[in-house]
Order: structure tokens, then C-alpha cells, then sequence
């Protein structure tokens, strides 16, 4: 079996799309690892309402955690230098003036940018929203990290969602364990792929038809 | 000048009746008017319309903690973008309460502010972007706006909200700390009564007019937590070393070393 891109490098190269400056909502799970390869300058938000919060509390030092400050997965953090507090009107309208930059995780990503990360069970409470729509519909940029492929290797880039959707045509990148792949108007580029593994191999793991960029690479960290 | 001050949570929400639609506060553990709801519930009054941030089973112990999800029992209709949480079946918890007539509205989180936005500023409503081409625009009049699709949503006026504050003032200025803040000075603004639950009261006067963070025009009664309430400081050290016992909690609330 060729190897696919451990969850750290998924996080690192997610990073890469961040510079000095940028202000990010990083969702619940594989996302969150990316905090740890931003480069400086780059400020957190979580939609409860703080803007550049500090680093995470660590396991070992659970006397500094401090129900006040919780990031956007709900775990404890410090408060950063020049952190700014604010209410739920003010940070939803950060979100949705497309001030900041969302990176979540998906379940199903479809070749038209529409997005399916709130739910699997179908029905209203099959999942929680939290301000996940929010982040899809109004986020700067959209970007996807999610596996490649279902844990048995059905597709989870298609050509409709079956899953309930998070928002229709709001994705801009998706990065998975074995490509970087853009949405465009003509439909899903593939611009990078994970090490030893060839366009059309990728191809077979993905349901739309994909646009190989002429520039296609391996992925770059 | 007028008292808004209780001296029991019981009284500050003696006068809530059945049916009434109440809006409160919940970020897992933090920013919950632990005490207020907990006066609710001895109350008993029924068929409420909850409206709430996040709506998750009450996974603490009673003794320190009382989340809006231990109103199940009591409640009508739930407004809320959070059911659950997802590793524990999300909203599985409520199914045989909706089994029995219990009615969920479901929504962004950011859409639950706007709507508590239109309440409390008298707008007729919304229409928004958030919400279309998923379950939430079910059942809702959708309108096309300069080429782009709105899903029209009711303004949210509760009759009471239920705050948790960190400091008031006998005015009822409040501040709060860190996301206590979260979706309670909307709700404070949005309901008809206004009812806050702080660690401290201190005299008009002693918090910097440039610190209010809600005006008192907004707070209608205010209760001072005893050390022996629930919501204080030790109790919430006391719940993180309760759930930090878990090791598969305890990954999912801390970070990791590099």
C-alpha cells in the first residue's frame, strides 16, 4: 500500500495557505492542528468571541485551565497578547464580512464547492451547526481538510453530497491526505499530490473528473 | 432609585410562567446561569421555548453545574444552533422528548445572533444567506435578492433571558470575562425582562462607564452568587478535575505538546 499524508502534514500544508496577518477559524478536529505550524502573525478566532487567543493549555499543567477562555473547539486556552474580547453580533459579522479565513473539515466536498461537514445521521439532529454555516458561507477562503476517501474507500469528493449540506458552492481548496485540489468555475483542479502517487490514481479515488494544472506537483510543505 | 437586586434566584424567577420563551445563555460549561436555571427547574413550570447557543446533554455533575438541557422535561420548543455533541450521538439525547412533542428549530450560530438582533431592534425579520440549500431553510419562504438566494427568518423576542455576569453594578451595568460574553448581551437586549445571575455586585459608580459592556437599561434583576451556588470558581476547578479523569475527555480539551 503507498503511503497517504499523516494528519501533521495535512495540518502543515494547510498552514502554508496562511500568512502574517491573517485572522483564521480553526474548526473541531484535524484543523486545529494547523495552530501549530501558522507562521508568526497569524491571530485565532473562535465565534463565542475572542480574537487572538494564545496557545492551548497543555495536559500536564490543568491548574491554568480557565473556563474563559475556550477556542473555537471548546478547549482551554490562554489569552494572547493583544487579544480582543467581543460578542456573538460582532463575531458573526467578522465571519460573514469575509474577514477571515475558515479552515474546517469535511465529510463530503462536491465538484461545485459545496460543502457536507455538520451531519451523517440526516435529520436535524443527526449533527450540530454550531457557526459552521456561517463559516462556509461567509469565510474569505474555504478550506477543506478531510480524508481523501471513506474508511472503505468510498468517495468523499462526489459529484452531489449525501450527506445534509453545510452551505451550497462555498469551498475554495480541499486538502486531503493524498492531493490539494482548487475549486473553480470550470470545476475541481488538481494541483498537488502526495508523494508516489500519480494524477490518475487520483483521479480513480475521486467521483467528478478532475483538471489536471499543468504545473501539477507533489505536495509542497 | 429602583432595586433590581434578589436575593434568591427563586425570586428573581418567581413570576416566570408556563409557556414562557426563554433565551439562555450556554457555552458547554461557561457562560450558563447555572443558579437561574436551576430555580426554573425546581419551578417546574412547563411548555417553555428554550432558546440557547448550545444545547448539550449535561454531562457534568448536578453539584456544580446546570446547563439548559436539564430543563428537558419542561421544555415545548427548542431554538438552538448546537444539539448535542457529535461523538456522543448528537442529537440522539432529545429524540424521545421529540417523540412526545417536542419541537427543534435548528440554525447558524450566526443566524441565531441576527435573529436576537431583529428582536431586540424591532426589525421584522431577516433574510439571509446562511442556511440555504440545507435542512434549515425547510419550511421557510425563500426570496432572491440582487441575483442571490435569502431564506426569510422570524426576529427571536424572548420574554426573559438568563445571564451569567461577572460584575453589576446596583444599575445593573454588567461586565463579563473572557467568552462569557458570547450571545448574552444580544440576548440581554432582545428580551422583554432581563434577569442576571454575577459573581459580584459593587456600587453605582465603581465600574469605568468605558468598561460597561451591557448598559443597565438592559438588566432588570440581578442575583449575587454565594460561594456555596453553583457557577462559582471553585466549582468550575472542581468539574475540570472531575472530567480531566477521563483520558479520551482530557485529549479533547487540552493541546498538545510539539
Amino acid at each position: 500500500m503507498k503511503q497517504r499524508l499523516e494528519r501533521d502534514v495535512i495540518a502543515m500544508r494547510a498552514a502554508k495557505e496562511l500568512k502574517d496577518g491573517d485572522c483564521v477559524n480553526l474548526g473541531f478536529g484535524l484543523p486545529t492542528l494547523c495552530a501549530l505550524y501558522v507562521p508568526e502573525g497569524v491571530r485565532f478566532q473562535t465565534e463565542a468571541g475572542l480574537l487572538g487567543y494564545g496557545r492551548l493549555v497543555l495536559a500536564d499543567e490543568v491548574e491554568k485551565a480557565d473556563w474563559h477562555y475556550i477556542d473555537a473547539s471548546g478547549r482551554f486556552c490562554t489569552p494572547g497578547e493583544g487579544m480582543a474580547i467581543f460578542d456573538v453580533v460582532t463575531s458573526f459579522i467578522m465571519i460573514r464580512s469575509g474577514r477571515l479565513i475558515s479552515i474546517m473539515g469535511g465529510f463530503q466536498v462536491s465538484e461545485k464547492g459545496d460543502l457536507a461537514n455538520w451531519n451523517t445521521g440526516g435529520d436535524a439532529l443527526g449533527g450540530t451547526i454550531g457557526g459552521a454555516m456561517d463559516l462556509a458561507v461567509g469565510g474569505k477562503r474555504v478550506i477543506i481538510t478531510m480524508d481523501h476517501t471513506t474508511k472503505d474507500g468510498g468517495y468523499r469528493i462526489v459529484k452531489k453530497c449525501s450527506y445534509p449540506l453545510t452551505a451550497k458552492e462555498s469551498v475554495d481548496l480541499i486538502i486531503t491526505d493524498l492531493a490539494v485540489i482548487e475549486v473553480t468555475r470550470k470545476g475541481l483542479v488538481l494541483k498537488e499530490v502526495a508523494p508516489g502517487w500519480t494524477p490518475k490514481e487520483i483521479q480513480e479515488l475521486t467521483e467528478p473528473k478532475l483538471i489536471i494544472a499543468p504545473d501539477v506537483k507533489e505536495v509542497e510543505l | 432609585m429602583i432595586n433590581k437586586i434578589f436575593n434568591s434566584f427563586d425570586e428573581a424567577v418567581a413570576d416566570i410562567p408556563d409557556g414562557a420563551v426563554i433565551a439562555a445563555e450556554c457555552w458547554g460549561y461557561p457562560a450558563t446561569a447555572h443558579n437561574l436555571i436551576a430555580a426554573i427547574r425546581r419551578k417546574g413550570i412547563k411548555n417553555l421555548t428554550i432558546i440557547t447557543h448550545c444545547f448539550i446533554p449535561q454531562v457534568f455533575s448536578d453539584k456544580y453545574a446546570m446547563t439548559p438541557a436539564t430543563l428537558l422535561p419542561q421544555i415545548k420548543k427548542l431554538i438552538t444552533p448546537i444539539v448535542g455533541i457529535m461523538r456522543l450521538g448528537a442529537g440522539d439525547f432529545v429524540r424521545p422528548y421529540v417523540e412526545q412533542g417536542l419541537e427543534v428549530e435548528i440554525m447558524g450560530h450566526g443566524t441565531l445572533a441576527a435573529r436576537l438582533y431583529a428582536g431586540a431592534a424591532g426589525l421584522g425579520g431577516i433574510y439571509d444567506p446562511v442556511g440555504v440549500g440545507t435542512l434549515v431553510e425547510e419550511g421557510k419562504e425563500k426570496r432572491t435578492i440582487n441575483g442571490k438566494e435569502y431564506i426569510f427568518q422570524e426576529p427571536l423576542k424572548p420574554d426573559y433571558a438568563l445571564l451569567s455576569g461577572f460584575k453589576a453594578d446596583k444599575l445593573g451595568n454588567l461586565v463579563y470575562r473572557g467568552n462569557y460574553r458570547s450571545d448574552q448581551p444580544i440576548m440581554a437586549m432582545a428580551a422583554k425582562t432581563t434577569i442576571a445571575e454575577v459573581e459580584q455586585v459593587v456600587e453605582v459608580g465603581d465600574i469605568d462607564p468605558e468598561h460597561v459592556i451591557t448598559p443597565g437599561i438592559f438588566i432588570d434583576r440581578i442575583v449575587e452568587i454565594k460561594p456555596t451556588d453553583l457557577g462559582t470558581k471553585d466549582k468550575g476547578q472542581a468539574i475540570i478535575q472531575e472530567i480531566t479523569q477521563v483520558d479520551s475527555v482530557k485529549e479533547l480539551l487540552f493541546g498538545k505538546k510539539e
